[in-house]
């Protein structure tokens, strides 16, 4: 008997009486006989609490990438999560409860979820948003096809400038001979090509057009002008939006974005090799009906008190079936709690101080590695936000071996902008010391491998 | 309550960060900051003053440690506390998902292994670890059939066969994967009619979709009949695994027929549900299926080390990155603790459980399809109350002053005033009994003083919300200051 089975040969007697069976393979009856395993499953022999706590710290161990200072980012970020925010995350209340569908008894994930909703639509300048979505990519391609809907066109401009690994899921969300998706290409300083941009949207096909902001090599730039020509030709105009960015910067609302999606990853949640992560959407009110996912409302009970349900659910599979915004079911809901405790902490002041944090560091980082003969800027004086692309004199993947020598994770290689392009990150997290290390390091390995 | 924003007051903190210690860049241009705008209305308050507001938030929810959650096809079980601390240890937890593979060599072992393990479980030869949830499961495994059907010249098969007792999930992931849905009916035992299926199986068929144990918690006696019916009409068969929780050890979908699989981990594998999510929906294939999984896979080479790879005729990805491998961590503890015998006795239990409350409680509620055992879990009508003027759902939200959470309402459409029932391996037969109680106290209720029923739920933190209310005077956001209730 395991540790999880209440149920032992005493109840299992007792109970299988009650159900008028004598043994349990009477209750296989259903199950033809060829199929019932005749055989043990091939797995390893159980392990007690202490033997798999052993064997998690072994696998951890082997883990040693996260030992490493972390300059990596392109999607996934190293940002510092206060305490509070576990502790709350591991209330038995909300992580071992189920999707509050029986709202009389899940006011407490329903209220956290409106003030999440409530936090999203307003850093990015937003009337609404959702519940969650798997990740920052599959937001991006739910918005796409929710645009699509929305519209009836069937073409989509996605800037070139976009995390390629997001349009790979967008690509495979959409894959349909119907549908279509078209770069559209960045200039040497980074920024879209606005004439190419409004020669393809002049045609009146797009559906919407996507940018990413700050893009996927950290770059800032003016949203307004393509917002413009997309709504011109009656398109909506979509953003993938870094959270940690806009308390510094104008929201995509503001700059006229139809419907904002973005990843959370980095408000209080850890990397953890890959997820759980979560997406978040935001839209203007009139598209809310349109939207895939799960809302929450506020509504009263029936001695008006205020309470919250889940609304607008006709929207959802559950009801609408194959007629539904989208399939999707569970979601990242306790990524969500983590988000809204986190901002929560962070409040207005402190989530302004983490971004001016990372703006400053890494233009810290990026003005010294530019002293080292050889390096230099890959997209000239185009403003950037906590990463930033550059061209190192030797192999950007030679570098990043070598840096991990020196106890530096120092970016993603970008071999698509040339061999010794890197994609560098500096969050709140790390130190003068850290930098000042790490460019003594790159310094160091440029003038001894100088190609 | 209140909100978190009407506990903000300016200046208040809670968190502590250090100071910038480089020295400041130039401003960002101002045509991009947010300048104007002002803030962005994140509350002020304190660390206290947080903790105290979520807690507060957290008393009003039901949960799997506070009480039984008999909820039909969701698996409530038990979610093992040590599970959290694991997934937690920093070495995986801190790891960011592109650092070089040798550099994250434990969370790839784990992952292939678990990948192993389910492969074994479900019977099948290929695996991929990426679908964040159930549903995407579906999408993963329907793009996987696609990408077969094209492969062979035949991209006219776009017909996704399901009964009419199909979870929500599976025609709106036909739709999203831009195929058709075609109906297939039930037979008078809640079974798959193969007759029916005879007849909508054809040259456009892709894939039949199916859930086995069905939602009735029925096994599809018929299985192998059903399968090869789809087969010979040159189709795959799909099927949705979130009633795996009746089969470890019991029986592979591997083995009745069926080409691919989803598996819900944060059903049956105990990860918790989190109010929503994170879940996890890997899917499992057959080996010919396998080259066309999404990348990345995880690859054990010939030195011993494990590597991210890509299958040459992938679909594509799903996800920016791997998987919700935080999920998949604690997956593969639940697999280690329970071992071969660990794993069938949950499912041994777990069909003792559900045939025990199905006993008991038959004389109380109309069972409509009650022709034998069921598997994990069964469907109830409430049609004898509903005569009372009592719905089910009246029953659903007495059972919550009851101290129960309900069980799945409505759900399958194929059952009037449909009550699914599935109380996992977890609940001690105590449990069970004084849900028994709950139930037929209701049901006397019902009879006796339905007003009882149909004024409740009276015992919660709040009563009866209105949903229309909620829909008509929509307020998905909490209005700015200043600003009117509605937007």
């Amino acid at each position: 008997m395991s540790r999880f089975v209440p149920n032992g040969p005493a109840q299992r007697e007792k109970m299988l009486r009650a159900i008028g069976a004598t043994k349990f393979e009477d209750l296989l009856e259903p199950v033809p006989e060829k199929f019932r395993l005749k055989e043990k499953l091939q797995l390893p022999e159980p392990l007690s609490e202490f033997e798999l706590t052993c064997e998690f710290e072994e696998f951890a161990r082997k883990n040693t990438g996260a030992d490493l200072a972390c300059f990596m980012g392109a999607g996934a970020y190293d940002h510092f999560i206060p305490a509070a925010v576990d502790h709350i995350l591991l209330r038995s209340e909300f992580y071992t409860a189920y999707t509050p569908y029986q709202a009389e008894v899940s006011q407490g994930t329903l209220q956290a979820i409106f003030e999440y909703q409530t936090m999203i639509a307003r850093l990015t300048g937003m009337d609404m948003a959702n519940a969650s979505m798997y990740d920052g990519a599959s937001a991006a391609a739910e918005a796409c096809l929710m645009a699509m809907r929305i519209t009836r066109k069937q073409n989509i401009l996605v800037a070139g400038s976009l995390n390629p690994g997001w349009l790979d899921v967008i690509r495979t969300y959409l894959k349909r001979d119907d549908f279509e998706i078209t770069e559209i290409p960045f200039l040497e300083d980074g920024s879209l090509d606005l004439a190419i941009a409004a020669e393809l949207i002049e045609g009146g096909a797009a559906a919407a057009v996507l940018v990413q902001y700050p893009n996927y090599f950290g770059l800032i730039e003016d949203l307004q002008p393509v917002a413009d020509l997309i709504h011109e030709h009656k398109g909506l105009f979509i953003v993938a939006a870094d959270p940690v960015a806009l308390p510094l910067l104008r929201s995509p609302g503001d700059a006229g974005a139809d419907i904002v999606v973005g990843e959370g990853q980095s408000m209080g949640i850890p990397m953890s090799y890959g997820g759980p992560y979560i997406g978040f959407m935001a839209a203007r009110m009139k598209l809310a009906r349109k939207m895939p996912g799960r809302i929450i409302g506020r509504t009263t009970d029936r001695a008006g008190q205020t309470g919250y349900v889940l609304t607008l659910q006709t929207r959802e599979q559950h009801i609408r079936r194959d007629k539904a915004t989208s399939n999707i079911c569970s979601n990242q809901a306790l990524m969500a709690l983590a988000n809204v405790i986190y901002l929560s902490l962070m409040g207005e002041k402190g989530f302004r101080e983490i971004s001016s944090q990372c703006y400053h560091k890494s233009h810290y980082l990026e003005k010294k590695l530019l002293e080292i003969p050889g390096v230099s800027r890959i997209f000239g004086n185009t403003p950037f936000f906590r990463e930033f692309a550059i061209s190192f004199p030797i192999s950007s993947i030679e570098l990043r071996d070598r840096m991990i020598e020196h106890g530096f994770l120092a970016g993603v290689p970008i071999v698509e902008l040339g061999e010794g392009a890197m994609l560098v990150t500096v969050t709140e997290k790390r130190t003068r010391d850290e930098i000042d290390r790490y460019i003594g390091a790159v310094t160091q390995i440029c003038r001894g491998g100088s190609a | 309550m209140k909100t978190i924003f009407e506990l903000s007051s300016p200046g208040r903190l809670g968190v502590s960060l250090p100071e910038l210690d480089v020295p400041e860049a130039p401003d960002i241009p101002a045509g991009l900051s947010r300048g104007s705008e002002g803030g962005t209305g994140l509350p002020e308050t304190t660390e206290g003053q947080i903790l105290r507001h979520f807690i507060k938030l957290s008393t009003m929810n039901h949960h799997v440690d506070k009480g039984m959650y008999p909820l039909g096809s969701c698996t409530m079980k038990y979610n093992p506390k040590l599970h959290e601390n694991l997934a937690r240890i920093r070495g995986l937890s801190g790891i960011h998902p592109l650092v070089p593979d040798a550099l994250a060599a434990g969370s790839l072992e784990l992952m292939y292994r678990l990948g192993e393990f389910l492969c074994e479980i479900t019977g099948f030869k290929g695996v991929s670890l990426q679908p964040a949830a159930g549903a995407q499961g579906e999408f993963c495994g329907l793009m996987l059939i696609k990408s077969y059907h094209e492969s062979r010249g035949e991209p006219n098969r776009n017909e996704i066969l399901m009964p009419d007792s199909a979870h929500g999930t599976n025609p709106a992931t036909a739709t999203l994967a831009d195929c058709v849905v075609v109906g297939v009916e039930s037979n008078e035992f809640g079974l798959v009619d193969p007759d029916d299926l005879r007849r909508k199986v054809g040259p456009n068929t892709a894939a039949f979709m199916l859930t086995n144990p069905n939602t009735l918690g029925l096994f599809e006696s018929r299985i192998e009949e059903l399968t090869s019916i789809v087969h010979e009409a040159g189709g795959l068969n799909y099927m949705d695994g979130a009633n795996m929780n009746a089969l470890l050890g019991i029986a592979k979908p591997g083995e009745m027929g069926f080409d691919v699989c989803h598996l819900n981990l944060h059903k049956t594998f105990s990860t918790p549900h989190g109010g929503g999510g994170p879940g996890s929906g890997p899917v499992a294939c057959t080996e010919e299926l396998a080259a066309f999984l999404p990348d990345p896979a995880v690859i054990l080479e010939d030195d011993g080390g494990y590597k991210l790879c890509r299958k040459q005729n992938s679909f594509g990805r799903l996800l920016a990155f791997h998987a919700n491998t935080g999920v998949l961590y604690k997956a593969y503890a639940y697999i280690r603790t329970l071992g071969a015998a660990g794993l069938r006795e949950v499912s041994e239990i777990a069909l003792i459980n559900a045939n025990y409350l199905k006993a008991k409680l038959g004389d109380y509620f109309d069972n409509p399809f009650d022709n034998g055992p069921c598997m994990h879990e069964f469907v109830l009508s409430g049609d004898r109350q509903a005569e009372q003027g009592v719905k089910t759902l009246d029953i659903a939200k007495r059972l919550l002053d009851y101290g129960f959470h309900a069980p799945t309402v409505y759900f399958p459409l194929i059952v009037h005033e449909a009550m699914m029932i599935e109380p996992t391996e977890t609940e001690s037969l105590e449990d069970l009994d004084s849900f028994v109680e709950a139930m037929i106290s209701i049901a006397e209720e019902a009879e006796e003083k339905p007003y009882l029923v149909t004024d409740a739920p009276v015992n919660t933190p709040v009563l009866r919300l209105d949903e229309v209310k909620a829909v008509k005077d929509l307020c998905i956001v909490e209005p700015a200051p200043g600003e009117g209730e509605n937007l």
